[in-house]
């Protein structure tokens, strides 16, 4: 039954599209089984090798780079009053900057290589685990922070069994918000100005008008997203159980 | 020996002072159960945080065996009332009862040792593996006297740790505590509003005024050393005490409205 | 209070003069970073220009009216969906499927289809602003009191009447978070639709600047966008806020 209320719909809608594109004249709507039979051509392994692992690779290295940064930083500045007062508008502002209109920045100091792609992406990534690792930081519970005092946790011990794991939930939401980001960023980075990559693929399809290519490309960075998004969950329910137990036996 | 001098605590901030301690003073020799009893707000979790190093004094001092406290001293446990906060919930209970004990650097069969000890003393061994917020409020401020007895400190100071737990397991508390002390040979430091829990555990009971708090009466407790709920309360020695304590913080309060 | 304003304004001052100082001592070259000063002075010029105006105006557009359709279609799908076990149980696979696609992966797909006007860059900021909305709503109305409901029902209130008095007060300070994060990320898309596809707006208008050479414009132009982030943030924090403070009572229980 589970099985069947999990399946009905996207089954149903996938039959919708098949049966209502089959046949489609329409130049930039192909039918849909033109688009799955064209799949396995365009995404071959070399393919996969030459395009979407960089492209990956790359989202990885920068949104690693980010986690590491923004809370280090975070950490740095949360624990601070005077200093997060101090830099909490500049970082706002970064924040709040499209990280879109990064790309030509960056493409001015670092070129349209790998290193300006990750750069890219870093740039973009860090504000939300920042402020949100800064705001965790912060709101560590005062009891805990006075039971560690008095039981002699300092230093190392302290960041590891105190500060972060009480941080974690909030840094784990910023991570999120930069997952989706970081996606953006990539596809973004590639649009601009590269030779290779997904981004750089599907772009590629489009203007040669190789219409049911691109749709598979679309397909794929869709797919690309869903998976990512399945594995920042899992990794999720791996540090965070505790935090959604908690949560579940507040409610009650 | 716990040595507190003339200790003198205002809060200053957003532009305003309160004095929550005036000027206390008094000793607790070594092995002794003190109970200090208070009205709501009279300061005795000022009072608490200034011998545990956790609160700068304005004024006086406070030293442990000749050493003046200045942080959190070694060999101090504290056991909070927030029992709900202070036990970090991303650790099962186990690992929060070792955490002081790696901090200490013991060797792993020590550390393990003691984790078992301190939860079976609380009547916790089943509980090593559950979360702190698996369990009810009085179990989970068990967890928190077994981390303070595992570190095995010299001094242990509870800041009313069973102000919001049930009647019952309060009362089993209790006997804890006191069962816990005689064994341990510990000195403890118990803070508590409430009357009968300061007869019925202390040693001897210190009562404080209302704020700006002063020490009204040392007053020794002359029950004998073994205690039970039932009859420890119903003998008359009880009631005289506890009516005694009743009478001098009523008077306390009194004294102070009719100052101002 | 006082205290941190003039630290938040010391630190704004200093990045600032950082900005300023680092192409003048040649740390990085004025042509890749020019001065703040020359920045500002730049910003100054594009204020002047009515192209700037319009720009401003196209970007503004874009993102109210796709934060205006994603809003409406994503309350009123969210509530329904939400009110209907059945239909929550039937979408909930399709909504976890959909809402990680990267809006982005549209931009070719619009192109296409829609050219490269106003409509591709609406396109993008609704999907990509209506999932953090719908998924806000349903997860505020999962959060409905069973008592408060089987209370209303027990007073014989139909589905509409319960959708109207419990289903929407409890949801209300969801929605609005949801409206917030949404408010975001249309700003983003709506700039990256821009940039990318070249629909009229500043994003096209950074691209501008960038190709041909005006550095300090482009930088001016993003200050731009990023003001405006900060205006977006911090008024829908202020609504949010007025919202919860609206709902105390339904918040200070779901809180803890
Ligand atoms: N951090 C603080 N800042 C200002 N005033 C405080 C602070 N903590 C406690 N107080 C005040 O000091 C007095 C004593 O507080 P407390 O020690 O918590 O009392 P008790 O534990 O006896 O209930 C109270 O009037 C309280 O309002
Ligand atoms: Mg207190």
């Amino acid at each position: 039954m589970r099985v069947l209320k999990w399946t009905a719909l996207p089954v149903v809608l996938i039959a919708i599209w098949w049966f209502a594109t089959a046949g489609s004249e329409e130049f930039y709507v192909p039918p849909l089984q033109t688009i799955i039979e064209s799949a396995p051509d365009v995404w071959t392994l070399d393919r996969l090798r030459a395009d979407v692992l960089p492209s990956l690779l790359r989202l990885l290295a920068g949104f690693t780079l980010a986690l590491i940064i923004g809370i280090a930083l975070g950490v740095l500045i949360g624990g601070r009053p005077r200093v997060r007062a101090t830099v909490e508008p500049v970082l706002e502002f970064l924040r709040a900057i499209p990280p879109p209109v990064l790309v030509p920045v960056i493409m001015l100091f670092a070129g349209i290589g790998d290193g300006m792609k990750v750069l890219v992406i870093v740039s973009g990534c860090v504000w939300p685990i920042l402020l949100n690792a800064v705001e965790g930081v912060r709101a560590v519970d005062g009891v805990l922070t006075e039971t560690a005092r008095s039981y002699g946790l300092t230093g190392p011990a302290r960041l590891w069994r105190l500060t972060l794991p009480a941080a974690g939930p909030q840094i784990v939401a910023g991570a999120r918000q930069a997952l989706s980001v970081a996606i953006i960023l990539m596809v973004i980075s590639e649009m601009f100005a590269a030779s290779s990559g997904i981004g750089f693929t599907i772009v590629e399809f489009q203007r040669s008008f190789a219409i049911p290519e691109m749709w598979t490309g679309i397909i794929v960075l869709g797919l690309l997203g869903v998976l990512l998004s399945g594995l920042f969950r899992l990794a999720e329910t791996a540090i965070l159980g505790w935090y959604h137990g908690l949560r579940r036996a507040q409610k009650g | 020996m716990l040595n507190v001098e003339g200790l003198r605590k205002t809060y200053t901030g957003d532009g305003r002072a309160v004095e929550a301690i005036r000027d206390l003073t008094f000793t607790v020799p070594d092995g002794d159960l003190t109970c200090l009893v208070g009205p709501s707000g009279c300061g005795k979790t000022t009072l608490l945080k200034c011998i545990a190093g956790l609160l700068t004094p304005s004024g006086g001092t406070v030293t442990l065996d000749g050493t003046p406290v200045t942080g959190p001293p070694p060999g101090m446990a504290v056991v909070f009332q927030e029992y709900g906060r202070s036990l970090f919930p991303w650790m099962r209970v186990a690992a929060n009862v070792e955490l002081p004990l790696r901090q200490k650097r013991l060797p792993r069969e020590r550390r393990r040792e003691l984790v078992h000890e301190s939860l079976a003393a609380v009547g916790l061994a089943d509980a090593h593996a559950a979360y702190p917020w698996q369990l009810s409020g009085g179990m989970q401020q068990r967890v928190a006297i077994a981390r303070a007895i595992a570190y095995e400190p010299r001094v242990l100071l509870m800041d009313e740790p069973f102000a919001a737990v049930d009647a019952q397991t309060r009362a089993d508390l209790e006997d804890l505590i006191r069962g816990l002390w005689q064994r341990l040979g510990v000195t403890v430091l118990f803070v508590t509003h409430d009357i009968d829990e300061a007869v019925y555990l202390g040693r001897r009971v210190l009562i404080l005024s209302s704020s700006p708090t002063v020490i009204l009466e040392d007053l020794p407790i002359d029950l004998p050393a073994e205690r039970d709920q039932l009859h420890t309360r119903a003998t008359p020695r009880f009631t005289e005490l506890r009516t005694h304590v009743y009478q001098q913080i009523q008077a306390a309060k009194n004294t102070v409205h009719a100052d101002r | 209070m006082r205290g941190r304003l003039a630290l938040g304004l010391a630190g704004l001052a200093g990045f600032l003069l950082i900005l300023e100082v680092i192409p003048r001592l040649g740390l990085v070259s004025s042509r890749y970073l020019p001065p703040a000063t020359e920045i500002v002075g730049a910003l100054g010029r594009e204020l002047a220009e009515t192209a700037f105006w319009t720009a401003l105006r196209d970007t503004l557009n874009g993102w109210v009216l796709g934060l205006l359709i994603a809003a409406v279609a994503g309350i009123a799908l969210g509530l329904l969906i939400g009110a209907v076990p059945l239909l929550r149980e039937l979408t909930a696979s399709t909504i976890e499927f959909l809402r990680p696609i990267p809006s982005v992966a549209l931009i070719p797909l619009v192109v296409v289809l829609l050219g490269t006007g106003l409509e591709s860059k609406l396109v993008l900021v609704v999907y990509a602003a209506f999932w953090q909305i719908l998924v806000q709503v349903l997860y505020g109305v999962r959060d409905v009191d069973p008592v408060a409901d089987e209370t209303a029902r027990a007073y014989g209130l139909d589905r509409s009447a319960r959708i109207v008095h419990v289903l929407w007060p409890t949801a209300l300070p969801f929605v609005m978070t949801g409206l917030r994060l949404a408010a975001a990320v249309a700003l983003i898309l709506c700039v990256t639709g821009e940039l990318v596809i070249g629909a009229p707006g500043l994003g096209t208008r950074i691209a501008i600047a960038q190709t041909s050479g005006a550095v300090a414009d482009m930088y001016a132009l993003i200050v731009v966008t990023g003001l405006l982030g900060v205006a977006i943030n911090v008024g829908a924090r202020a609504v949010e806020r007025r919202a919860l403070r609206w709902h105390q009572s339904v918040r200070s229980e779901a809180a803890v």
